[in-house]
């Protein structure tokens, strides 16, 4: 594919009514051109690939999945079996603030299951795995996010928070408005 | 755990010494601590002699496996037919373990030193630094320092002024914790699932992109610089009367105990003075129950144990465990032990990259199992069927996660079976809803 080529809409089960807005053009391209240098062959750069996707759109969609294939000469299915297997790609819009709460056994026994529910019941979100109905937040409960001595580690999109409580919760949320 | 990091008189510190310092996370900051003296001197040797000089400090891996540092680089050919690659793992993501965020965090010249160092000794132009997805601020943190490492010309074409090539790269995770095992790292890399690959061929054979490659954890690497700079006897002798685990070592500690954080201590350290001294023992009312001392993948220890272990590879070894990655877990008598169990079997199913069925199937039927015990729907048969299980996971897939779910279920059954029986017999009302 090349830059800026007039783009017919990609394979997948997008809404065929909207044109797709390839990621891959100008300052895009120019990064991921930068990450090939890093390696010997272009699919060593579908993570990176993915990630600038990702950023780009905030998620990753199967039309998203055919366009980063056709960069880097790989097929659509193959691309998607990566991206399934990787938990941190969006394969569904999430909300605009996406919140992971770590729960695994050491943050568990210090009480962050009830960080979840605080985040849960401050945002509106209800369950986890779906997005606030303001379109806000969207809150999972996340494996070992490496930061056990500071519990409970959120990470909230980039943003990594230490040490969070149930007290502290409202506070943080006001941040991400 | 407070910064700028105040060390407690019984650590020694050679890694955390910076740790909180701001400035150390700068080049100019790391020469005037000192830095990249070891790379230079390291590019002057004769990379045989760095090699022995790591293998004559008995610096053994600090990810988990414990394999003797020296001993993996020797494996690398001596005259490359093409490229060598240097991995460096920081996909730190084994439950209880946060002592390689520290290092990136706070000290990245430290880790780029270190890299730069083995990948002179082992012939590999490039090293790629697999940093898990999860680790924003470390990710960032490392990209600076990269970015101004080659600005200064510690890499590149030029490195140091030598006219040696010497290229780094931070390749980001996206999220799963079997990329820290070495293979799965390897295809992560390489843009594929990260799924293990079966050995031999071992990497220093065939390895990243099918060619020689080494695999060295974040702490591993990070002490390499202490080492070429002081020499492998003085490196020795940070060890308490065991000459088979030498250094220091950085234990994350965490759960239910008053102070937790990263402590560096030498080896052989007691575990008891870990906990009840440097880490301000037990929370007020409570006592100590059990103790992971290595990850969550090494089995568990009850209070006896716990208070006999000394922390070196050997040590952990007499007590019926591991030392890990050193990651502590400290369990007071308010826990749970049925429901953390099940807790650690779930983290494992999660995991599981699939491929084997004895992990696939044994993960989510171990944590299946449990639940139902947790629900008050367990019946006594259902321990030695996990039990069984667990025989059935343990050393027979291609890489040890499956094994790492086994071990908290069987140490966990034999040390606290009462737990399980009082869920059984419906003593303790259930914890978790009937499915």
């Amino acid at each position: 594919m090349q830059a800026g080529a007039a783009k017919e809409p990609l394979t997948g089960n997008m809404d065929q009514t909207t044109q797709y807005k390839p990621v891959f053009v100008g300052e895009r391209r120019q990064q991921l051109d930068d990450v090939f240098k890093h390696y010997p062959n272009k699919q060593a750069a579908l993570l990176p690939a993915l990630w600038i996707a990702q950023d780009e759109q905030g998620w990753i969609s199967e039309a998203t999945m055919a366009e980063v294939a056709e960069v880097l000469d790989l097929t659509a299915a193959y691309v998607k079996g990566v991206v399934t297997f990787y938990t941190m790609y969006h394969e569904h819009p999430v909300g605009e603030h996406f919140i992971q709460v770590c729960t695994t056994s050491p943050c568990n026994v210090c009480g962050a299951e009830g960080v979840v529910e605080a985040f849960l019941k401050h945002t509106g979100c209800g369950e986890l795995g779906a997005t606030s109905p303001d379109g806000k937040y969207t809150v999972i409960e996340v494996e070992c996010l490496g930061a056990c001595g500071f519990v409970t580690p959120v990470l909230i999109d980039n943003d990594f928070h230490d040490s969070v409580t149930v007290e502290k919760v409202p506070e943080l949320l006001a941040r991400y408005r | 755990m407070g910064y700028p990091h105040k060390p407690h008189p019984k650590e020694t510190v050679l890694l955390s010494e910076y740790f909180g310092d701001a400035e150390a996370r700068t080049y100019d900051g790391w020469i005037k601590r000192g830095g990249y003296k070891a790379l230079e001197k390291a590019l002057s040797m004769d990379r045989a002699a760095i090699i022995d000089e790591v293998k004559e400090s008995g610096l053994r891996g600090r990810g988990g496996a414990g394999f003797p540092a020296g001993v993996k680089w020797n494996f690398m050919p001596k005259e490359p037919t093409g490229p060598h690659y240097l991995c460096c793992n920081a996909d730190e993501s084994e439950p209880g373990t946060f002592k390689d965020r520290e290092i990136l965090r706070w000290t990245p010249h430290a880790l780029i030193e270190g890299c730069a160092i083995t990948q002179y000794a082992i012939q590999a132009e490039v090293c790629y630094i697999y940093i898990r997805g999860e680790f924003t601020e470390a990710i960032g943190v490392m990209e600076r320092a990269l970015a101004e490492a080659y600005e200064r010309g510690v890499l590149g074409g030029n490195a140091m002024g030598t006219g040696k090539r010497i290229d780094m790269y931070v390749h980001r995770g996206a999220g799963a914790y079997i990329c820290g095992e070495e293979t799965a790292l390897m295809n992560s890399i390489e843009g594929k699932r990260g799924n293990p690959r079966i050995k031999p061929p071992f990497p220093a054979a065939r390895g990243l992109f099918g060619r020689p490659t080494t695999i060295n954890n974040v702490e591993t690497l990070a002490s390499v610089a202490h080492i070429i700079s002081r020499g492998s006897q003085w490196y020795k002798s940070l060890s308490l009367n065991n000459p088979r685990s030498t250094g220091t070592k950085l234990f994350s500690v965490c759960g239910q105990v008053k102070k937790p954080g990263n402590y560096e201590v030498v080896m052989g350290f007691p575990l008891k003075d870990l906990i009840y001294d440097l880490c301000g023992g037990m929370n007020d009312g409570r006592t100590l129950k059990a103790c992971i001392p290595g990850g969550s993948s090494v089995p568990i220890l009850n209070r006896e144990e716990t208070e006999a272990c000394l922390l070196d590879y050997e040590g952990c070894q007499e007590v019926g465990t591991m030392l890990g990655s050193g990651g502590v877990i400290v369990l007071d008598d308010s826990a749970d032990m049925v429901y953390q169990i099940m807790r650690l079997a779930h983290f494992y199913a999660h995991e599981s990259c699939a491929q084997c069925t004895q992990c696939r199937e044994g993960t989510g039927w171990t944590t299946r199992i449990l639940r139902r015990i947790l629900a008050g729907e367990g019946e006594m048969k259902d321990l030695d069927l996990l039990l069984d299980l667990a025989d059935h996971m343990t050393g027979r897939t291609i890489c040890p996660l499956a094994d790492s779910c086994a071990a908290p279920v069987v140490s966990g059954i034999n040390k606290f079976r009462g737990e399980f029986e009082a869920y059984i017999k419906g003593e303790k009302p259930a914890t978790l809803a009937a499915v």
